[in-house]
């Protein structure tokens, strides 16, 4: 059986952790390779380094911490922000990431996640939707009331944003994502903005909505806080594997306490090497 | 008698010529390192991530070298192809390298060589990822893809059963059956041969995730991704050889 995966996001700017991870016994909390280190022995199944240096010229830093961590920690590495070329991609892969996550670039351009997947395989990219709740009322007139609208029929979707959040665009997540799918895309890194950073839980309606909609792995985002937020996401939401940041980087919750739990609740999870459920 | 080939810089050892084309076959090193051990080649031919495989070998106490260069492939002790990306794309890269000749040459001198993701898959007959074609044709079968009822790429922690053959070979020493090792992968292999297969994995369907014929060994996940057990499992790799 395939297992469910916990996935520990490290947000890396000019090649530091921001924030700092708060583990007892790490010495150098801005360390990514470093915090890489410990996450690889609390047995995280995946690790995923988003680059949020705002400067090209700096993104050289992002390949050597990618070069130092794939020297120490054999597991595997996503990385994304800011990849833009087949360039960026061949160098990261390279300096030793497995996989490789886009966003801005893929709604700026779709066909970059066609060549994309022609020349690295699906399985190598990874398509990161930053996705928000939108209303959409569209009024409607009853005859002889002249011009009032009189009604609203509130429709909902979730609009993707671009630019680390920062921008809106025209594309519809759930659409997008079926879009990215047939394009080539091998999972999808879905983030809820509307969750991200409130530890209310995952966003299971628009998860649920998405695994529904698609047949490629989801990774979920945004909102986790405790541990029966895991559970619901990857059972409710029908994600695939479940991402995490401050919860884990603050020892709020730690891997090897969340996989027991999971375990304990019927979820296939791994420990260490071994089976540990079944 | 043979006028001896020299290749400079080279000590060649158990060479043999083919009479019909004059290709060398050999095994050989550096004379700077004659007395030492050759390195395990890892070949480089434009795809994927050979960096994880090379830091794991070397962790393991082994020593590498990423190479596309057909002399050091053959004069290794060791030969590892290693690969993610279209099937395609790979066979067209070799042949263009003419590693595809070289690898041939390499199994049949009895070297350890191992397959790892694509490079397993690429040791089939066929496969049919963005049209049919022809792989390297040292083992019988396919690359098929995953049925559609699937959700593809099979990407993740995965558990792989030994087969009565498997719990015969030395590189799954040490690891107990039903440990987990990291795939991602749309395609996998299908052997003719019940023989050849060491290992098998349950993705909703069975699958085979380990392969072996004499020297020639393949697996589909990435042992380099693979935390304790993977390392393990290449560790078993480099001492195939000792």
């Amino acid at each position: 059986m395939l297992a469910k995966r916990i996935i520990p996001c490290l947000d890396v700017d000019k090649g530091r952790v921001v924030k700092g991870v708060n583990f007892v016994n790490i010495r150098d909390a801005g360390d990514p390779v470093e915090a890489a280190c410990l996450y690889d022995e609390e047995g995280a199944d995946e690790l995923v380094f988003l680059d949020i240096t705002a400067s090209h010229e700096d993104r050289q830093i992002m390949l050597d911490v990618v070069k130092r961590t794939a020297e120490v920690a054999f597991m595997p590495l996503t990385v994304g922000g800011g990849i833009r070329t087949l360039e960026d991609i061949e160098q990261l892969l390279r300096a030793g990431a497995d996989r490789i996550s886009i966003n801005t670039a893929a709604a700026n351009r779709p066909a970059f996640v066609k060549e994309a997947a022609q020349r690295f395989g699906s399985q190598c990219i990874v398509v990161a939707i930053d996705a928000k709740k939108h209303y959409i009322k569209s009024g409607f007139k009853t005859e002889g009331v002249g011009d009032l609208i009189i009604g609203y029929q509130a429709q909902e979707f979730w609009k993707v944003y671009i630019h680390g959040g920062r921008t809106p665009t025209d594309l519809d997540a759930l659409q997008w994502a079926k879009k990215v799918e047939e394009l080539g895309a091998g999972e999808i890194l879905l983030t809820s903005m509307d969750r991200d950073g409130t530890k209310d839980g995952y966003d299971l309606e628009l998860t649920k909505s998405m695994s529904d909609l698609i047949n490629i792995p989801i990774i979920a985002s945004g909102g986790a806080g405790k541990l029966e937020h895991f559970f619901e996401v990857l059972t409710l939401g029908g994600a695939d594997a479940a991402l995490a940041a401050s919860l884990f980087h603050y020892r709020q919750l730690s891997i090897p306490q969340l996989k027991q739990y999971l375990h304990a609740k019927g979820i296939t999870v791994r420990i260490w090497g071994c089976r540990f459920s079944e | 008698m043979h006028k001896l080939p020299t290749i400079k810089g080279y000590e060649l050892v158990n060479f043999s010529i083919c009479e019909i084309c004059g290709y060398i076959d050999c095994t050989g090193r550096k004379f700077s390192e004659v007395g030492k051990m050759a390195p395990i080649a890892i070949i480089d031919y434009g795809m994927g991530n050979l960096r994880s495989v090379q830091k794991a070998i070397e962790k393991l106490g082994g020593t590498t070298i990423i190479t596309n260069s057909p002399l050091k492939i053959i004069t290794a002790s060791a030969v590892i192809l290693p690969g993610v990306g279209a099937f395609k794309d790979a066979m067209a890269q070799l042949k263009k390298l003419q590693l595809d000749t070289i690898i041939h040459r390499v199994i049949e001198s009895g070297k350890p060589f191992l397959g790892i993701c694509l490079g397993m898959q690429l040791l089939f007959n066929k496969s049919y990822e963005y049209g049919e074609c022809e792989g390297l044709n040292i083992l019988y079968g396919d690359v098929r893809k995953f049925p559609e009822t699937l959700k593809i790429p099979h990407i993740g922690w995965n558990t792989i059963q030994s087969t009565e053959y498997g719990t015969r070979i030395p590189l799954l020493e040490g690891i107990p059956d039903n440990s987990y090792f990291y795939f991602v992968h749309s395609y996998y292999v299908n052997p003719e041969d019940d023989s050849v297969i060491m290992a098998m994995t349950d993705y909703g369907i069975k699958f085979t995730s380990m392969v072996c014929k004499e020297n020639v060994y393949g697996c589909q996940f990435h042992p380099e991704k693979s935390q304790t057990m993977g390392l393990r499992l290449l560790e078993n790799f480099v001492n195939v050889h000792l």
